[in-house]
């Protein structure tokens, strides 16, 4: 224990500023953005939903838990099911074979909701497209918010991107 | 034939591999299979190929591991009769593969014990096979039912969890199936396939260059590995060697990936016995690393940094101390964090004894790569063959007996110690100069590059079969997480339900990297 606490010290607080909300990533402007923030306030419950990527987002999306990032200092938290959350962070391009499950976890999110898609593949289908086992992009099969792209997109991206979701387009920037 | 007389029979394929090619008729290739899992041989990978362009309409590859080096057989498939020999009474990992070449080419293995399909759910129907080159990739069947036969437990009190795709975390999305008593785990069947997105296909319709970038994408967190295995096969073809400099930065590459995941996963290892200040420390460690890659080499990951030819970044030589000063802070934190793990009674409570796969089932099963080493299977493609540059580097490999969690939290902590030993020494080799990378111009047509890399999970393989005209033909991407799921299947037995993140984590099996 005392070998724990010692390193903890000595670690220090590494969390740093967080980014602003970008403008820039907003693909439709949402009449729920105000009731979800009026809902939700600070407090933002987020389900991950890998719908076919190469893994690559997911590791970004695991720092944004880090002690540098620190996104539950900010309120927001992963949830593990759907119906807890306020928002799902879905990866892809969205494999067919992941295409019905995505949908029933949209279906299983109480409204009002949001969706930001991630990464290159999510935005657009990426170096994967669209094909016989791939529907490419995420808003080919669930309404998307915000899409932030990157191959992975950095935390800070990703930040930026789940900010620019729960602030109306007015209060951003 | 003798297995022992390949390398005088066969012909050995240019590049920087100990690898022999030949075809064979559906009787020797049984018997060359049969002779090399006596002699202790492994198999790293099976896959197809639609060979219409030549005169058998199908073909059947397999490389193998032998004492005297890499054996890559090819057994011609007829249109009229598609099946060949099945090897999973030898090696039991090849059921599997042999399962998505039924799938994805239509080619079967007679006498094979599990004939359900396993890439293929319900986006196509049975009747198509999507590698076969009159297929239109961009073909869209409508969504059927996706009906898979588990095989069931039965008993007095037997039930059954189903869990996923969609996991209770930020995990790559696959069905488990639990058949439990109480909390004890008497079964679980998996079923993945869930991220097939059609990259071998894609393949067949890129450049050189773009398919490096796809290699890369196979699974994220090994573009390392996977770029380079795919650029040792394009070299291997084209018949080039790198330049010195772009092999000792793949090196300098591969051990960073190595660092990074295996920081990530001593981080949740910690995480998952309800030690978030494990998870706290190694993730600081790790954000450094992935922070100085950024700097240095201009992406976090290291994507699309090489290529077929080289790499395309260097490391300035002031640079050098950037990472010697990262190498020092990280030996330091790690004796550290390695004796409050140890001391740790909790965490070492939950460690020791869960989720153990002892060595004569390792072998047995082929366990292969880290968990491979935490069961005593002494293997790494850094050391045999070692390619270079690890030829210069006497990696020293870490093993364990116990197979356990505990054995496997023991190998990535030896392993990492060991890259930024390795690290260190790349730095050494590293005496700067520009040439980064050679051209590749047109590959030579119908021809065969293989390329193996010890990736941070275990070996990755690229086979690159080109066309009569040089283009890529048929391109297959194999991760070591094909041997190693259908293990984790039996090292979870008799463990109980809450154990299973955990044993899942000690494994850290890529989703992605075998559904394609």
């Amino acid at each position: 224990m005392y070998q724990i606490i010692r390193q903890i010290l000595k670690t220090g607080i590494k969390t740093e500023t967080p980014p602003q909300a970008d403008d820039a990533l907003r693909v439709e402007t949402q009449r729920l953005q105000e009731k979800i923030l009026r809902h939700v306030g600070r407090a933002l419950t987020i389900r991950h939903v890998d719908a076919g990527s190469c893994n690559g987002c997911e590791l970004e999306i695991h720092a944004l838990n880090n002690a540098y990032y620190n996104i539950e200092g900010l309120g927001i938290r992963f949830v593990a099911s759907p119906r807890h959350a306020d928002m799902l962070l879905v990866t892809g391009p969205v494999a067919r074979h992941m295409e019905i499950a995505l949908k029933r976890t949209y279906d299983a999110v109480p409204e009002p909701k949001l969706v930001v898609a991630v990464g290159d593949c999510g935005c657009d289908g990426g170096l994967f497209g669209e094909s016989y086992a791939s529907c490419g992009r995420i808003s080919n099969v669930i309404p998307v918010d915000v899409a932030v792209p990157g191959c992975p997109p950095t935390p800070i991206a990703l930040m930026q991107a789940i900010l620019t979701a729960i602030t109306s387009g007015g209060e951003s920037g | 034939m003798k297995l022992d007389e390949f390398t005088s029979t066969f012909n050995k394929l240019p590049g920087a591999l100990p690898v022999w090619h030949g075809t064979v008729d559906a009787t020797q290739f049984r018997s060359l299979c049969e002779q090399a899992v006596h002699a202790g041989g492994r198999l790293v990978a099976l896959w197809g190929s639609d060979e219409s362009a030549r005169e058998a309409r199908y073909a059947l590859h397999v490389l193998l591991v032998t004492a005297t080096g890499l054996l890559c057989l090819t057994v011609p498939v007829s249109a009229e009769r598609p099946v060949y020999p099945d090897i999973s009474d030898l090696f039991p990992a090849a059921s599997r593969m042999q399962r998505a070449v039924a799938d994805l080419l239509g080619l079967h293995a007679t006498g094979a014990d599990d004939q359900r399909k396993w890439l293929r759910h319900a986006s196509w129907p049975g009747s198509v096979h999507p590698l076969r080159k009159d297929f239109d990739g961009n073909t869209v069947f409508q969504t059927e039912t996706d009906a898979y036969p588990f095989v069931t437990v039965s008993g007095d009190g037997v039930h059954e969890i189903p869990v996923g795709p969609v996991h209770a975390g930020t995990i790559e999305p696959g069905h488990f199936r639990f058949s439990i008593i109480g909390d004890r785990v008497l079964r679980l069947e998996e079923r993945l396939g869930y991220k097939h997105k059609g990259i071998e296909k894609r393949f067949e319709s890129m450049s050189l260059e773009q398919g490096a970038k796809l290699a890369g994408r196979v699974s994220g967190d090994s573009t390392v590995a996977y770029a380079w295995a795919y650029a040792m096969a394009a070299e291997s073809i084209a018949g080039i060697a790198p330049p010195d400099q772009a092999l000792w930065l793949r090196a300098l590459f591969l051990e960073r990936e190595r660092i990074h995941n295996h920081l990530g996963d001593l981080g949740y290892l910690g995480n998952d016995v309800a030690l978030a200040f494990g998870f706290a420390q190694f993730w600081i460690l790790k954000e450094q690393v992935l922070r100085n890659n950024a700097m240095l080499f201009g992406h976090r990951y290291l994507m699309d940094k090489i290529i077929p030819g080289g790499v395309t970044v260097g490391l300035k030589m002031q640079d050098k101390r950037v990472i010697e000063e990262e190498c020092s802070m990280l030996e330091r934190e790690l004796a550290v964090l390695r004796s409050i793990y140890e001391e740790h009674a909790g965490a070492q409570d939950r460690f020791i004894g869960a989720g153990c796969v002892a060595p004569p089932l390792a072998a047995q099963l082929g366990l292969c790569g880290l968990p491979g080493r935490a069961s005593a299977q002494a293997w790494d493609a850094r050391v045999q063959p070692p390619c270079v540059p690890y030829d210069k580097l006497d990696v020293q490999m870490a093993t364990h007996r116990n197979g356990d969690v505990a054995a496997r939290v023991t190998v990535r902590f030896d392993e990492l110690f060991e890259s930024l030993r390795l690290q260190r020494e790349i730095l050494i080799n590293l005496i700067g100069g520009d040439e980064l990378a050679l051209p590749v111009k047109q590959l030579s047509g119908n021809a065969l590059g293989i390329g193996l890399v010890e990736g941070w999970r275990g070996e990755v393989m690229v086979a690159l079969h080109t066309d009569a005209l040089g283009n890529l033909g048929r391109v297959h991407p194999h991760d070591p997480s094909w041997q190693n799921w259908p293990v984790l299947e039996h090292a979870i037995l008799n463990n109980i339900v809450p154990d299973f993140p955990l044993i899942n984590k000690s494994f850290n099996l890529s989703y992605a990297g075998q559904d394609l």
